[in-house]
């Protein structure tokens, strides 16, 4: 069992002051074992925060990121999973399913994770998983109006994934959850 | 040095043995007298005793030591006069009696022996006697001797006095016979006390060092008279008021001896009750300026202060009585002529003495900001002329003035109110102001604090200014630290975002406030400080937009387009051109929300420009197009003409891309302009084919250009992102997407990856399998859809 944090458009300092404080409590170091990050962090004091959280951190490049060496996009494997993380700005339409399910296909992973919209999603496509994490700081969006600061918990066993997502509604954090299976290679092929 | 104070100490030590060792023989005798109850030899060999106490060589501790040892043995005497009064001798007779000693300061220890007896027989009046045995001891003038004599006197007679309720009240005579007794006692003493520091020489410096240490050592033989008077049971408010007080501090204040003063003063505070010191503040505190100047006063009044503050913490009803007898104000004036009257006193005492006010204030008052405000006040009136203050220690004391009122109310909108506040910040020199100023910030932010009024930001400003802008006191720019630079920047930048009002009205005002500010900060904080104030103005127009109807005059999105405008222009003067061309578009979208076609247009030109002139590197282009076109895709405002000439500028950018590969992407990404979903979208989807064709065109030449430089095949994978870029069409319902035209491509796919030269990727391998996964995927959906997907053969 391995607790995978994701995370992104935090957009400090531009768009917020921080993370929301009940978010800061509920993320405490030395629980989770790697953070996905799909980028917008903006400054390095906040990389250098989730690098406090836990030491796995990995994170792609959001137009807005002052570090410059951040790649595009990032394949890594997890448990039964190959997950793929990129911000999103890249691929256009914004947000848009299909076009994100072709960069899915072209990472062939069986998680993506992508930013960008500030809109939490998590869905199955075609046996394989998508996830916005949406924005942690619920920052201001072209894209979504009235954003609400979200973030994901993965808890990954084997070939089997628990999405928790938490979402910050009025000062209360709503947690809802996704519970999602790899289907076995042969169900793909027919 | 080390050998000659090694054989001080032994001589030391052999004085006083060899004292010692007479008291031990002649009290011998003493007591061998006593049980033969022989008074007269008694009381010749208890003289003798004495006498070694008559001794100028020994230093006080020793001296102590020797008085312990004839302390002891003048017990069994007492007990020997107790037991013949009872046997009939009067006690007149005896005291006569004990006066034949030859010697004084022998005679007055027996005297007070037999006094003690005498006072307890109660055959003459308490008071009588104690005056008498008070009046003689000015017999000794000796400072050691006499401070001893009289300690004895003090320490035989204090359950003897005649306080009220004792048993030698009524006859013996009165609290005020007993408080007489005690003050005069006290005052002899003290002046004992003080007149060693004028015996021996006063320029040698270890000579005086030696002296104040032993005075030192003595100090507590003085201040017990203070304790005995606080334990008298008759020594209520009204008598320390009228009496004890202002005789006390009279011999204080006379004395001129700082180092009497200091203890004085200290013990006074300790000893009485702090209900007297709350009733008798005006007193107490009158006599501080008057202290010698070396005196450190600001310690003493800094004790009363805190134990004050701890009085009224644990008591909460005895607040009314601080408001009663104007606590503060006295404390408060008390400071203030304290500084003026001790002209020498150093700076950081000064502004210690208002640290200690302040927390006074603090713990006993914090609902009176006018109190807080005043204490700043007066040390800001204190420091006026100085200019800025750089001591350490002064700075650090000035500083906790501003941290405290911060930590205690956990809200700068409270602080803002003070008015004094700034001018006091103002007095630190730059570094430390900036790190206040951080510490401001970090509060803000910490308690989550909004401030929402426009007259208050102002004024945070104010308090903020060395982080905002260039002060006179500052190095330049280019001069500082970059990271703590940035740090700190950084952090102005989170404060705009709790500078929020509901009224869009006062929101404009104060984003109109924080521009003009930030704008005198110049280029290198601009880039920190401008791209918040665009995010919050944007905030301010989706406000707008959902407020519909507004009244002449007020604010709209138009004019905060125009402020937007005018902001991110800045930036880009600066020059930041990616991060202006980055917060164009943003506006450019919420224009194009809210139906604004030229502003739209405006801010798309500004950015189109931005990436002509400014935008050179060909990574920084590549993410820039990918914005643009993302950003054009979404926005439904534009007319034909307009949207014409943005999609041609884009698609034009597009193919001009250094690297083909990226070149191939960003065309194929243009495809999008021309096919919107939304409603009012566009959908042609003949310039979404001739976009999928040159970007098929682009990584034909790709490839061409692989092959002739490394005489492989080029990257398939271009292929495949467009055959998937082709089939997303297909899906859309794109005519001119024909199954005939996917299944060419997907035949130049096959035979591409199956080519001898190609070079072997697995990667678009993968996704290559993946792509013809998802069009068996379609095909199963059925439907109109499915059947469409039917049509497509695949090997």
């Amino acid at each position: 069992m391995v607790l995978v944090l994701a995370l992104g458009d935090l957009h400090i300092p531009h768009r917020a002051p921080d993370l929301p404080p009940k978010f800061k409590q509920m993320l405490v170091p030395g629980k989770i074992q790697h953070i996905l990050s799909p980028g917008n962090l903006c400054i390095k004091e906040v990389q250098d925060y989730l690098k406090g959280l836990c030491s796995d951190v990995h994170i792609v490049k959001g137009e807005y990121d002052e570090v410059q060496n951040y790649p595009e996009h990032k394949v890594l494997t997890i448990g039964g999973f190959k997950l793929g993380i990129c911000h999103g700005h890249q691929v256009v339409p914004w947000g848009d399913v299909e076009s994100l399910a072709m960069l899915q296909r072209q990472l062939d992973v069986d998680i993506l994770i992508t930013g960008h919209t500030h809109q939490f999603k998590a869905y199955k496509h075609q046996g394989r998983l998508m996830i916005n994490p949406g924005s942690a700081t619920g920052a201001y969006s072209s894209i979504t109006y009235d954003v609400n600061p979200s973030f994901v918990l993965m808890d990954i066993d084997g070939q089997r994934v628990v999405v928790y997502v938490y979402e910050l509604v009025n000062g209360e954090v709503k947690v809802d959850k996704i519970d999602f299976r790899k289907p076995p290679p042969q169900a793909n092929e027919s | 040095m080390n050998e000659h104070s090694i054989t001080a100490t032994e001589e030391q030590e052999k004085w006083l043995a060899d004292a010692q060792n007479v008291v031990k023989q002649q009290s011998f005798y003493m007591r061998k007298a006593l049980d033969s109850s022989n008074l007269r030899e008694a009381l010749k060999y208890s003289a003798q005793m004495l006498v070694e106490l008559r001794t100028s060589k020994l230093s006080p501790q020793k001296y102590y030591e020797l008085y312990m040892q004839t302390f002891d043995e003048l017990r069994h005497l007492e007990a020997f006069f107790q037991e013949e009064s009872k046997r009939g001798r009067s006690n007149a007779d005896l005291y006569e009696l004990v006066q034949h000693a030859g010697n004084i300061l022998p005679r007055l220890y027996l005297l007070i022996t037999v006094g003690s007896v005498y006072i307890r027989s109660k055959e003459a009046p308490a008071k009588d006697i104690l005056k008498d045995l008070v009046e003689m001891s000015r017999g000794v003038q000796h400072p050691i001797r006499g401070l001893f004599l009289r300690s004895y006197l003090s320490q035989i007679s204090k359950d003897k006095l005649p306080d009220t309720g004792s048993d030698y009240e009524g006859e013996g005579g009165t609290i005020h016979d007993a408080v007489e007794f005690v003050l005069q006692n006290f005052t002899e003493m003290n002046k004992l006390w003080v007149r060693m520091q004028h015996q021996g020489s006063a320029k040698d410096k270890a000579d005086r060092e030696k002296r104040e240490k032993e005075r030192s050592e003595l100090r507590d033989l003085v201040g017990k008279n203070l304790l005995v008077l606080s334990q008298l049971e008759g020594v209520d408010l009204e008598l320390y008021k009228s009496t004890v007080l202002p005789r006390v501090l009279e011999q204080v204040v006379n004395c001129k001896d700082e180092i009497a003063q200091g203890y004085l003063m200290d013990c006074i505070i300790q000893v009485f009750p702090d209900e007297y010191h709350l009733q008798t503040l005006e007193t107490l505190l009158a006599a501080c300026p008057q202290l010698q100047p070396k005196v450190d006063i600001k310690s003493t009044m800094a004790g009363l202060m805190e134990r004050l503050a701890n009085y009224a913490a644990a008591n909460s009803q005895v607040l009314s009585v601080f408001a009663e007898v104007e606590a503060f104000e006295k404390l408060s004036t008390a400071v203030a002529t304290v500084v003026e009257a001790q002209v020498d006193m150093p700076l950081v005492s000064a502004v210690s003495l208002h640290v200690a006010l302040l927390n006074f204030v603090l713990r006993c008052h914090a609902d009176r900001l006018d109190y807080v405000d005043s204490v700043l006040g007066s040390c800001v009136k204190m420091l006026a002329g100085q200019g800025k203050i750089r001591e350490a220690k002064s700075v650090k004391a000035i500083v906790a003035l501003l941290s405290e009122p911060l930590a205690q109310y956990g809200d700068v909108v409270t602080v803002l109110q003070l008015g004094h506040y700034g001018q006091l910040m103002a007095t630190l020199e730059f570094e430390t102001n900036k790190v206040m100023a951080v510490l401001v910030i970090q509060s803000i932010l910490k308690n989550g604090t909004r401030i929402g009024d426009c007259a208050r930001v102002e004024a945070l400003f104010q308090l903020l200014q060395e982080l905002i802008r260039d002060g006179e006191d500052a190095p330049p720019v280019d001069q500082l630290d970059q990271e703590d630079f940035a740090e700190e920047q950084n952090l102005v930048a989170r404060l705009l975002h709790v500078l929020v009002n509901d009224d869009p009205e006062e929101q404009f005002k104060i984003l109109s406030a924080a521009r003009k500010q930030f704008g005198l900060g110049g280029p290198r904080r601009l880039v920190f400080t401008l791209p918040p104030l665009v995010v919050e103005s944007l905030k301010l127009v989706r406000r707008l937009q959902a407020r519909g109807e507004v009244e002449e005059g007020g604010v709209t999105p138009k004019k905060v387009f125009q402020f937007l405008h005018q902001t991110v222009e800045a930036l880009a003067n600066v020059p930041a051109p990616e991060l202006a061309f980055r917060l164009y578009l943003l506006c450019a979208e919420a224009a194009s929300d809210c139906d604004l076609e030229p502003i739209a247009y405006e801010f798309f030109t500004q950015a189109f420009i931005l990436y002509e002139e400014d935008i050179a590197d060909s990574k920084a282009q590549v993410t820039a197009l990918q914005l643009m076109t993302g950003t054009l895709q979404r926005t439904v405002v534009f007319g034909t003409e307009n949207r014409d000439t943005l999609t041609h500028k884009a698609t034009g950018y597009s193919a001009k891309l250094l690297k083909k590969p990226d070149q191939c992407r960003a065309v194929y990404n243009c495809s999008h302009l021309f096919w919107q979903d939304q409603e009012k979208g566009t959908r042609d989807g003949e310039r979404v084919l001739l976009c999928l064709k040159r970007a098929l065109r682009i990584a034909n030449a790709a490839q061409q250009q692989a092959n002739a430089t490394r005489g492989s095949g080029g990257p398939v994978t271009l292929f495949v992102e467009i055959l998937n870029k082709y089939l997303y069409h297909f899906d859309k319902g794109n005519q001119q997407v024909t199954t005939t035209v996917l299944q060419g491509l997907l035949e130049l796919i096959s035979t591409e990856v199956n080519s001898e030269s190609a070079v072997q990727d697995p990667a678009t391998e993968a996704f290559y399998a993946s792509t013809l996964k998802h069009i068996s995927f379609q095909k199963q959906k059925g439907g109109e859809a499915g059947d469409r997907y039917e049509a497509i053969k695949v090997q």
